[in-house]
């Protein structure tokens, strides 16, 4: 009756429990994403040693697909490079969108998202945090 | 929860049948459309004029001699006719536009760019839809004049003292709405007329979700100004109305330029058509057109006073029902008599959007979002909010399929305070 395929169990676990949310004062890269179809309000905040990324968190209000997305990008982009972040904003772009990707591991939270693609009014949703984190990154490449 | 009943002011199921979507099915269970103010859905007489139309009068208006182009200018006038008698005015005062947004900005550019001067000032309220503050950010750019916005009480009704101190700036415009989208709250435009003009004001009312579901007479409230829309009223979509007062439309520039609403033109200079042609340029929506006329018959026939009565049956019957919920919080009025048909309310823990997804896996199709109204939500502190809005073709029990279907977004999130 409910949407399961939308409503994974780890979507869910991500909105209650997001990993790491609230602001990064000492963060060296932000970016502010918002989504005017719905309000959905988000900041991204990265700190970067060198071309790494150590600390990752989000703050803001939207909801759960927005959240728990958020939330997962937060934990996934820990410990990458900036380009080895570039690379996982577009593969989960793509995967969102229905492009052609290198699919996720079924353990990998990340790939509990696959199921919005099917619900095309709620992709912006799932999309808002991994927007944001390719404005910061493509500020950096320039 | 003991489930109301009531009796209904008409008979719904025979209005019902003549509402072909009505007999839809999504997700599997029966259509319960619930959002009635971001459109109205279209019973089969508005559906069965377009085709008529198409079928055997379709031609241009207002300058072919032959039959078809009669036929078609006597439908459209006759339509025009219709609507204007629907909301007390002359056809002459009612000007034809795609839509209430159109309307606010013809009054905002054919009138605002001719008045406004730098430092005048306009005043709006905190409850109005981006369409009745947009056109007038762009106007003020240009001219120099400034916005003054009004809020409303934590009651959601509009501050009358803010109000009243407002007008002590003597504004050259008041443009509010008269009913809200968001908050449901009807606010008292006679008053706010008076008021206005008593300091020499002009007033625009926002009328697009009172026409369709109140009795409206523009000469009752003596607005300069009064816009609405078709399509939240049983017609089709691309047709709406603005009435002014006459001698407004006169003094008026035209709004946009072109075929139809001239009467001479030369090189250099063009001379107007008389109102309210002067105000339609191009070919006119003419299917549209002669289709509001065919809802507004619609809704005559019901009778407005009649439909007033059930929105408000089913909008006391919702907050009944949600007032009693402690994670539900309810914005707006309370008392169901000062309110249009339609409830917003958030669950304390779970975001609309969710609320109105689980709600679609029903059936039953509600909004979310921040509904054209961001200052709204500003104030409210919230991004976004769900919102249920009735039309006479619903019933007591679709209500209650809304309000037994929340249970499942509780089943989806929890309960709220623990889970």
């Amino acid at each position: 009756m409910v949407d399961d395929e939308l409503y994974r169990e780890i979507i869910l676990e991500h909105y209650h429990h997001p990993r790491y949310k609230g602001a990064l004062p000492d963060a060296n890269l932000t970016a502010e994403g918002m989504n005017p179809l719905c309000g959905d309000e988000l900041t991204l905040y990265l700190k970067t040693d060198g071309d790494r990324i150590v600390e990752a968190r989000f703050d803001g209000r939207g909801c759960s697909i927005s959240q728990a997305s958020a939330s997962m990008l937060t934990e996934a982009v820990r410990g990458l490079t900036l380009h080895e972040a570039k690379g996982l904003q577009e593969r989960v772009k793509a995967m969102l969108t229905g492009a052609p990707h290198e699919p996720f591991d079924e353990d990998d939270d990340l790939s509990a998202l696959e199921g919005v693609k099917n619900y095309p009014v709620r992709i912006k949703c799932a999309l808002l945090a991994w927007t944001t984190l390719g404005e910061i990154l493509g500020q950096q490449e320039e | 929860m003991n489930l109301l009943q009531i009796e209904p002011t008409y008979d719904v199921e025979a209005i019902r049948a003549d509402f072909p979507i009505l007999q839809r099915r999504v997700k599997g269970y029966p259509l319960v459309y619930l959002d009635n103010a971001a459109t109205s859905q279209k019973p089969q007489q508005v559906i069965e004029t377009l085709v008529h139309y198409y079928e055997n009068t379709n031609a241009n208006v207002h300058r072919g001699l032959h039959t078809l182009a009669e036929e078609a200018t006597e439908a459209y006038e006759t339509a025009r006719a219709k609507v204007a008698r629907f909301i007390g005015a002359e056809p002459e005062s009612l000007v034809f536009t795609r839509n209430t947004t159109e309307a606010i900005n013809l009054v905002a550019y054919a009138w605002g760019l001719a008045n406004l001067k730098a430092g005048d000032v306009i005043v709006l309220s905190e409850m109005e839809h981006h369409s009745n503050i947009v056109p007038w950010q762009l106007v003020a750019r240009i001219t120099g004049a400034r916005l003054h916005y009004v809020p409303f009480t934590p009651e959601g009704e509009l501050d009358m003292e803010a109000f009243e101190e407002a007008l002590r700036q003597e504004p050259k415009l008041v443009a509010i709405t008269h009913a809200s989208n968001v908050l449901g709250t009807i606010n008292p435009v006679e008053q706010i007329t008076s008021k206005a003009h008593a300091v020499g004001a002009k007033v625009l009312i926002d009328g697009a979700q009172a026409v369709p579901h109140r009795p409206v007479n523009v000469a009752q409230i003596g607005c300069d100004f009064y816009a609405f829309s078709g399509h939240k009223m049983l017609a089709p979509t691309g047709i709406g109305a603005l009435y002014a007062r006459r001698e407004l439309l006169e003094e008026m520039p035209p709004f946009m330029g072109g075929g139809e609403m001239i009467r001479r033109v030369t090189h250099e200079y063009s001379t107007w058509a008389d109102i309210p042609i002067k105000f339609e340029a191009g070919t006119p929506n003419i299917a549209d057109g002669i289709a509001f006329g065919t809802a507004v018959d619609y809704l005559q026939q019901v009778g407005m006073e009649s439909i007033l009565q059930h929105d408000q049956q089913l909008v006391a019957e919702t907050l009944r029902l949600l007032e009693a919920e402690e994670d539900i919080v309810i914005y707006g009025p309370r008392d169901p008599a000062s309110r249009c048909g339609l409830v917003s309310f958030n669950f304390k823990h779970v975001h609309p959007h969710d609320v109105a997804q689980i709600l679609d896996a029903h059936g039953i199709a509600i909004r979310s979002g921040h509904h054209c109204c961001q200052l709204i939500m500003r104030r409210l502190d919230v991004t976004a909010t769900a919102r249920v809005s009735f039309y006479l073709y619903n019933t007591i029990e679709e209500v209650h399929a809304f309000w037994k279907a929340l249970d499942d977004v509780r089943k989806v999130f929890g309960k709220y305070g623990g889970r």
